[in-house]
């Protein structure tokens, strides 16, 4: 199981269009990912619906996880998403 | 031919096929089940699903701008796998189709309300979703303005600014309401796009849709299935008006040279087009609830400078008031916490009060605008909505100063403001009266009420009186006192407010012509002695009389 740490730095969180883009990406994705806030149950990157109900704020930690043939290239790209302040579509 | 009759809020005429927003979709009964063909049943909930997400994301596509994030966020939550499994569930458990999907939205209802603040206008989305959903399953039609391959007549009870917010106005003929009144949301919007309206009309959601219909909305007048003639006759009044309109021209003043700028309202930039076309010497009302609603996140400082920038730029040597955010209370922000229920929206916790509550919005904003303010030659001056009493005047005009604005003013709209105007006018830059409102409050008269639309009149002697107490209080400090409320517009009110000591008048870009020509046509003692006859009456309809005799 592979994972990453990263600090949520968007102003609005794990929310809106970061969200948006961020489960967009991980719906591409050839594997299962999950996320969490640190410390707290994982749930499906791929639904917006689990996402916002994370309700990830400006500077929480989530963790995200994938196993995998391609694991580790879909993490770096969410954690990119995630960690980026003002997140653009790739 | 038959004619149905209501209130003319917004000039021209409009010829085509009604078209009517779609009702409620109603709930599938609770414990429908299936005939046991399960895989059929999940098909349809799926398929429908996809139908409706893939819908909200050509919609999207096709509106842009900012409805395209709205839209397409509500395409991924039709999309989202999490809800599509618990639909697959309950109709494994023999629930059918529409209300397995109508519950398992109820429970991620409940798990959004639970995770905090900012997820209610998320659940208003979600029921959105929902109802399309289960729309396409009952094969009903989709809520909301259909769209339609041609232009219509856009008929409903009402309409609320959420249901105008993606109408794409090149294929609005007219509107045409059973509700509303002469400053309800349709009359404003309609004149500001420049598109007939006839609200307060009885029987108008009886129209059939792809009825043909005429609506006039300067005689607030809809015939059904118009004769040719008919047509021919409507459109060559609306053309002489128009005419008699652009007689006049240059700045707004008496025929004596007294002068009183002619500013338009605006709801954002691109108003600003009609605008200059009118000759608008600038904006006595730039509204800027469109940056701020329906929408997840608020918006980021360039957003707001860009907006008020583009403005501004727009006049380089007028004047540009603006109107810090009037939200709150029926019109809740979808960023910040839900407040709570309220029992009178319009006494509530809205504008300036909500500032209160949220003091960082109104900051932001204000910082914004300083600094727009300070790129453009144009004269900003900023105002807060619902201003009560002299607390809140010196709490706004200290924000903006603080923010760097060196104009600062206040709406009056509150009786209680227009009752003590001197005392607000000694501590603020100038005043804007807000008509619409001042008359709902002074008559107790919901704006929304087509049955009240005589207590709804400007024309109203104990309004006269009020407007003229503010204009004295203003003089009396040496400050400006425009008109941003929709009487402004109106030829003969125009006079009388002028001889009621009020100095600039903002309305409908459409407005200007009609009120510049009445203007010119009239000496300023002509306006005092029209405002005098008037407030010497005691009805509103002879008040109305008296100040044309003059």
């Amino acid at each position: 199981m592979a994972e990453r740490r990263v600090k949520v730095e968007s102003e609005v969180g794990l929310h809106a269009r970061p969200a948006a883009l961020f489960v967009q990406a991980a719906a591409k994705a050839p594997v299962d990912v999950t996320v969490a806030k640190a410390g707290g149950q994982p749930v499906n990157a791929k639904s917006i619906l689990a996402v916002m109900g994370l309700d990830v704020r400006h500077g929480d930690d989530v963790v995200i996880a994938a196993d995998g043939e391609g694991a580790d290239a879909v993490l770096d790209e969410l954690a990119e998403i995630a960690g980026n302040k003002e997140p653009s579509s790739a | 031919m038959p004619e149905l009759r209501g209130t003319g809020v917004s000039p021209g005429v409009g010829v085509g096929p009604v078209l009517q927003p779609a009702g409620k979709v109603p709930e599938p009964p609770v414990g429908a089940r299936h005939d046991g063909d399960m895989e059929s049943a999940v098909a349809v909930a799926l398929g429908a699903l996809k139908a409706v997400a893939d819908d909200l994301e050509a919609r999207g596509r096709q509106a842009g701008g900012e409805a395209a994030g709205v839209l397409s966020a509500q395409a991924l939550m039709a999309a989202d796998p999490g809800l599509a499994d618990d639909v697959r569930r309950r109709i494994g458990e023999g629930t059918a189709p529409a209300r397995a999907v109508y519950d398992a939205f109820g429970a991620y209802r409940e798990l959004l309300a639970s995770a905090g603040e900012y997820m209610a206008a998320r659940v208003a989305d979600l029921d959105d979703i929902r109802d399309r959903t289960v729309a396409r399953i009952e094969g009903l039609p989709m809520p909301g303005i259909p769209t339609s391959p041609e232009p219509f007549v856009l008929v409903a009870r009402d309409l609320a600014p959420a249901d105008t917010a993606l109408l794409d106005p090149a294929q609005v003929l007219a509107f045409v309401t059973e509700e509303g009144g002469p400053t309800s949301h349709t009359a404003i919007l309609a004149r500001s796009m420049g598109v007939p309206a006839v609200v307060a009309c009885p029987g108008a959601t009886g129209l059939a849709p792809g009825t043909r219909v005429l609506v006039d909305g300067a005689a607030g007048v809809v015939v059904t299935d118009p004769s040719e003639d008919a047509v021919r006759r409507a459109r060559g009044a609306a053309a002489a008006r128009a005419a008699a309109a652009a007689g006049a021209s240059g700045p707004g003043r008496t025929a004596d040279g007294h002068p009183v700028p002619l500013l338009a309202n605006i709801g954002g930039p691109r108003d600003v087009p009609a605008a200059l076309e009118h000759g608008a010497e600038g904006v006595g009302l730039y509204r800027t609830e469109f940056l701020f609603l329906d929408r997840a996140d608020p918006p980021t400082a360039k957003e707001q400078q860009d907006a008020y920038r583009e403005v501004l730029d727009a006049f380089p040597t007028g004047k540009v008031v603006v109107r810090t955010l009037d939200a709150g209370a029926d019109k809740p922000l979808g960023f910040l916490p839900p407040a709570g229920e309220e029992p009178n929206p319009a006494l509530g916790e809205r504008g300036l009060r909500m500032a209160r509550a949220h003091p960082e919005v109104l900051q932001e904003q204000l910082a914004a605008l300083a600094t727009a303010g300070r790129e453009t030659s144009a004269r900003l001056q900023v105002m807060a909505p619902m201003v009560t009493d002299l607390a809140d005047t010196r709490m706004f005009v200290a924000a903006a100063r603080e923010a760097g604005l060196d104009s600062a003013g206040i709406m009056v709209e509150v009786p209680a403001a227009a009752l003590r105007a001197g005392d607000l006018a000694s501590a603020s830059d100038f005043f804007s009266i807000g008509t619409n409102d001042l008359t709902q409050y002074v008559c107790a008269a919901d704006r929304q009420v087509g049955a009240l639309a005589r207590l709804q009149s400007p024309w109203q002697p104990a309004v006269l009186d009020l407007i003229a107490a503010t204009a004295e209080g203003a003089a009396a400090h040496s400050v400006d006192c425009g008109v941003c409320g929709e009487a402004g517009g109106d030829p003969v009110m125009a006079c009388v407010l002028v001889g009621l000591g009020v100095t600039s008048l903002s309305m409908g870009a459409a407005s200007i012509p009609l009120v510049r020509a009445s203007l010119a046509r009239h000496t300023r003692d002509q306006c005092v002695r029209a405002a005098t006859a008037a407030r010497s009456r005691v009805t509103a309809e002879e008040a109305l009389a008296a100040a044309r005799a003059e």
